[in-house]
């Protein structure tokens, strides 16, 4: 680790500016000595300018007023830039406009608290959880699997149980590749993205036999669960349960309160990020790293289960193919642009949530599909990775602690 | 590959791996053994008549060539008595170097007693899953060659999914726009813009080059899906190419079985097998190649010899970057001849992982992609067999084959030294 700091300069367009050159990847997300001007300025400039590139994309994208551009310049221009109004107007009444958009804003948000703290958590102890996909569906199977199953108790105590479950079935699925970092050096990028199919395909197979199937049907869908054992919804609280805001929720903040308290308050937390970012140190001062990448995988892989609990107990109700979307990969979008700090995962969870909440409202509204808000997402994690960009872009003196952003993977079997 | 553990040099390492070592011989016996029970139990017990193995097809020259006959009982019992003496042999004195060649042999012989037991009382055209097979492999191994150039170069690819989706994409919009020779053209150059992306921010900016990958594959498939949706659907017209069709080759198409499968097949097969050539040459016997590997492995040695490693490292990336486009305009060009949305449907992962399982030389990411075709043919193929097995399991096998590699429990695979790791000039 140490070789490489040293190897790490700024390479941007600008003389440094007095830039902490050997900042790593690991200091960066985790946000160690960013103070808050930096911390809330390169998230929004990065924000503003991925909605202006998207802009760019709906305009470019909109054939007819394309060919219009030849005849009347002007005209067509002026559609352009309708188009894109019209869109973000939608994407602002979807996500904040109205009490049931902002209900749906949280809805969104709540499963990528869960599985950005998933990625986040891993990142501090210095490993990169690509599998919060996979571990998302065990948990959402298992919880399903003990909420639609076990019959002769109360709801609730079904209900408590079934989020349990959802613990477990995420962190046997982030144990395994904790193990086989710690045992066998196997890197956990690897182990993790293979999991995630591995999970994928054994969902699919599950949601056909027995033990979920509606007893007659053939199709791969789960019971459905009781009343009693779902999560109650929130909206009942402001008199309107149209409202599809659910208990997750709080659970989720539950769970960044804890994560915070566990990083910066626990003797584990410490420990995860003494490994993250000096393994070597971490020994010689007598912490077990092995047992540490096991602990924090795990913990990693029962927070993204219980994301896949709580999109199935608050949500949808029953399992069924791609239940889990692409939500472990939109966790570390959320990881990286939180910086890995739990409350920054709160924040970006709830952007990324009313992006997506708006969407779907800009989607249905206007016929720019939904599918933007993926490129909105990737191209705020690249200009918060990349800083130099945002300051060639916005001419801004950032302050010093925006340095870069490097690398903190080595090979695959190091 | 040159396994350089702490072994060699620590004593107290040494006797750990020697426990290591005895434990995973162990291991190896007791799977010959499952191996035989599972031969012995299930495929010549569960066996009920003759296995008829169709070698030629009607169209071919020789047609009339024979099918391949096999009693599926008998046979499962003597792969039993096979597997067990294996199993013996290893217990008693094991295969020494020659290990792992033993294990991949058995296990192409347990799959045919598989087949054979599936295919027990009925026919099956051994000729049409192979050119299956062939014809699945190709994304996977245009897509691994394409890793194997950037990683051999020190730049971790993670991207390949999305490098295969936005050749998909571009090749079948410019396809159908003008043609399709020009569609695969762009495919490529498609390719190499993402793969230019990925190098700059990894170089220029020095940005995680796995963060880069992600975000890539989450842009493209976001970018396809968007364009799909909002343009090709009011605009049929462009998403409707004309394919490359199938082309025998004379002579070599008429060999029987090998012929129909190998070499009947469409451009972007014959594509895969030359590159594969080209790739092999290039790396391995030429002075370019040597650079390469230099700068994947010591990049500050290559420099110090006067090797420009940021310029090998962006040139690599991005003819990775074109391979991997034109693998994607496999999906649109060289398949069905329309984009749908995330149509590689995680190729681009089984892709990297052959990367691993060929320990990042050409010629063995052909094999891996041609093991991992063969089990993408065989769960469709087998749903008409009706076997009972569920076509799940033979979709994971992939990535389960991949995660006991990385973890060395069989062989092990390293890659390049300096990979992922940014270079600064000193």
């Amino acid at each position: 680790m140490s070789v490489e700091d040293e190897a790490v300069t700024e390479p941007g367009p600008e003389p440094p500016g007095g830039d902490g050159g050997g900042r790593s990847l690991i200091d960066e997300i985790s946000g160690r000595g960013v103070d808050l001007r930096s911390a809330v300025l390169l998230p929004f400039l990065a924000v503003v300018t991925a909605l202006l590139v998207s802009g760019l994309i709906i305009a470019l994208s909109d054939l007819d007023s394309l060919r219009l551009l030849d005849e009347d310049p002007l005209e067509a221009i002026g559609d352009m830039l309708d188009d894109i109004w019209s869109a973000y107007a939608a994407l602002l009444e979807g996500s904040v406009g109205s009490l049931r958009a902002i209900s749906e804003t949280l809805t969104s948000a709540t499963p990528l608290i869960f599985t950005g703290l998933a990625v986040a958590l891993a990142f501090k102890a210095g490993l990169f959880n690509i599998g919060a996909n996979g571990q998302l569906l065990m948990g959402g199977m298992a919880a399903i699997a003990v909420g639609t199953r076990v019959t002769g108790l109360p709801g609730p105590l079904v209900l408590v149980l079934a989020v349990l479950a959802g613990l477990a079935g995420g962190a046997v699925w982030g144990f395994i590749p904790g193990l086989l970092r710690a045992r066998t050096g196997a890197h956990e990028v690897i182990t993790t993205i293979m999991l995630n199919f591995v999970a994928l395909n054994l969902t699919l197979w599950l949601l056909k036999t027995r033990l979920f199937q509606v007893p007659g049907r053939d199709d791969p869908i789960s019971r459905t669960l009781d009343p009693d054992t779902r999560f109650p919804g929130l909206g009942g609280l402001l008199d309107r349960s149209d409202l599809r805001v659910h208990f997750g929720l709080v659970l989720g903040v539950a769970a960044v309160i804890i994560v915070h308290w566990l990083l910066t308050r626990s003797t584990l937390g410490f420990q995860f990020r003494a490994v993250g970012s000096n393994p070597d140190g971490a020994r010689y001062a007598g912490m077990s790293p092995a047992v540490l990448t096991v602990v924090a995988m795990s913990i990693a892989g029962a927070l993204a289960g219980l994301a896949g609990a709580n999109q199935l107990l608050g949500l949808q109700y029953r399992a069924f193919p791609g239940f889990g979307g692409n939500l472990g990969f939109d966790g570390i979008t959320v990881a990286l642009l939180g910086r890995s700090n739990p409350y920054g995962v709160l924040g970006a969870a709830l952007l990324f949530g009313a992006l997506r909440a708006g969407g779907q409202e800009m989607q249905a509204s206007t016929d720019v599909p939904i599918d933007l808000i993926l490129v909105v997402q990737a191209l705020v994690v690249i200009f918060i990775a990349a800083p130099p960009l945002i300051r060639a872009i916005w001419r801004v003196k950032t302050p010093e602690a925006m340095g870069t952003a490097t690398a903190t993977t080595k090979g695959w079997s190091t | 590959m040159v396994d350089v553990t702490a072994a060699t040099i620590d004593p107290s390492a040494r006797l750990v791996a020697g426990q290591v070592e005895r434990r995973r011989a162990i291991g190896y016996g007791i799977f010959y053994f499952a191996m035989a029970s599972i031969t012995a139990l299930v495929f010549a017990l569960g066996s009920d008549g003759d296995a008829r193995f169709g070698l030629a097809r009607p169209q071919d020259r020789f047609s009339d060539f024979p099918d391949l006959v096999i009693p599926a009982a008998t046979f499962g019992w003597l792969l039993a008595i096979v597997f067990a003496g294996l199993g013996a042999a290893q217990f008693a004195a094991g295969f020494g170097r020659m290990r792992n060649l033993v294990l991949g042999i058995a296990l192409a012989l347990f799959v045919f007693g598989f087949l054979s037991w599936a295919a027990s009382g009925a026919s099956f055209s051994l000729v049409g899953m192979f050119q299956e097979t062939v014809l699945r492999t190709v994304p996977i191994t245009l897509g691994a060659l394409a890793g194997v150039m950037c990683e051999r170069a020190g730049i971790i690819n993670i991207a390949i999914e999305g490098m295969l989706l936005g050749g998909a994409f571009v090749g079948a919009i410019v396809g159908s726009a003008l043609n399709s020779w020009v569609g695969l053209f762009a495919a490529g150059a498609s390719g190499a813009l993402l793969a230019w992306v990925l190098a700059w921010l990894a170089i220029r900016f020095q940005v995680d080059q796995i963060i880069i990958g992600v975000v890539i594959n989450i842009f493209v498939l976001g970018l396809t899906s968007f364009l799909a949706l909002r343009v090709l659907t009011e605009n049929p017209d462009l998403n409707s190419a004309t394919i490359f069709r199938r082309y025998s080759i004379p002579i070599l198409g008429d060999i029987p079985f090998l012929g129909p499968v190998l070499f009947d097949q469409n451009l972007f097969v014959y594509l895969s097998y030359a590159l594969v050539v080209v790739v092999t040459y290039l790396l391995f016997s030429t002075r370019w190649g040597l650079r390469v590997r230099a700068v994947g492995e010591h990049p500050r040695a290559a420099d110090t010899l006067g090797v420009n490693v940021l310029r090998v490292r962006y040139i690599n990336v991005m003819l990775g970057g074109i391979i991997a486009g034109v693998g994607g305009a496999y999906f649109t060009l060289g398949s069905v001849g329309r984009f749908d949305e995330n149509m590689t449907g995680g190729r681009g992962f089984i892709a990297l992982a052959a990367v691993i399982f060929g320990r990042w030389h050409p010629v063995g990411v052909f094999a891996a992609a041609l093991v991992f075709g063969f089990a993408d043919a065989l769960q469709q193929k087998l749903a008409i067999l009706q076997t009972g097995i569920p076509s799940e399991f033979l979709l994971m096998a992939p990535y389960l084959v991949t995660i006991v590699v990385v973890a060395g429990l069989v062989g092990r695979s390293r890659g390049p030294a300096a990979e992922g790791q940014p270079y600064v000039k000193q």
